[in-house]
């Protein structure tokens, strides 16, 4: 029995906080190879009128989709993914921040399902137009 | 400055074949906190009917990122970096990407747009594994923040 089966419109799937750290960026940084010093750097990002050092869009991007994947297991695959950056992740050196993602059944049909994601950092969302097509694995 | 709007028509070679590495994997997947056993262990990637570990689903930016390297590359390009902002982006796949795949990557812009000063360019990176065949499309918009902005 799929995962994928049963599912509802309007359905929360999966649901988790994501507390990042400077650690975090110069990980992701390292991995990604996008070393802009905006990421990891508080001179760099003031000199260009940043409130701070900032995630990465695609690290955000990047977690935010691991719900959705760990939900469908080896169930399904994200055969389409697609984000719309709307507001930064500000990154306190010493705070760091938390990143809450939520992901709703947003439409069911016969290939699969669009799980939407809600992605909230400081009361505000980061993520527009965030949606993951799943596939059913064969 | 402006963004040439011939960027549009420009045909850009293929980029250098990128080999996915089993490692780049787990360092990737770790990295945005990919902790799913696909993403790690061999062993449950071929339980699951893959070769091998596969990809999160974001990985293929780094492949990305030296089509987007050309673009900016481009001395007419009209495209200044320090001004550049992600603005959206997209994975589209024909199967997923596993450790092993050799990717070669073809960059295409796509729309160049003016919204309130500043500029909006589109370009695809589309990749296809050693066989020629479509495995994953990254399309990304860039942002360019106009002098004002």
């Amino acid at each position: 029995m799929s995962i994928l089966n049963g599912l509802e419109v309007g359905q929360v799937v999966a649901e988790r906080a994501f507390p990042i750290t400077r650690d975090s960026l110069v990980r992701y940084a390292g991995a990604s190879g996008d070393f802009n010093p905006i990421h990891y750097r508080d001179d760099v990002a003031a000199a260009v009128g940043l409130p701070g050092v900032l995630a990465h869009g695609m690290l955000t991007m990047g977690f935010a989709v691991q719900p959705v994947v760990d939900w469908l297991g080896s169930d399904g695959w994200v055969s389409d993914y697609q984000v719309r950056f709307t507001r930064p992740v500000v990154v306190d050196a010493q705070a760091g921040a938390v990143v809450t993602v939520t992901a709703t059944v947003g439409a069911i049909d016969e290939a699969g399902a669009r799980i939407d994601l809600s992605a909230v950092f400081d009361d505000q969302t980061v993520l527009g137009k965030a949606q993951v097509r799943v596939t059913p694995l064969a | 400055m402006t963004v040439n709007p011939d960027l549009v028509e420009r045909a850009f070679p293929p980029v250098a074949p990128y080999l996915v590495g089993r490692e780049k994997v787990r360092e990737f997947a770790r990295a945005v906190f990919a902790t799913a056993p696909l993403h790690h262990d061999p062993e449950a990637a071929r339980a699951a009917g893959f070769a091998d570990v596969v990809a999160p689903p974001t990985f293929p930016i780094v492949i990305a990122e030296a089509t987007l390297q050309q673009l900016l590359a481009e001395p007419d390009a009209g495209i200044d970096f320090s001004r550049v902002v992600h603005g959206d982006q997209r994975f589209t796949y024909s199967r997923p990407v596993v450790a092993g795949d050799e990717l070669t990557a073809t960059l295409r812009v796509t729309s160049i747009k003016s919204l309130g000063g500043n500029s909006m360019v589109t370009s695809e990176s589309s990749m296809v594994d050693a066989r020629g065949e479509h495995v994953v499309t990254s399309v990304s918009t860039l942002v360019i923040r106009g002098e004002d902005a």
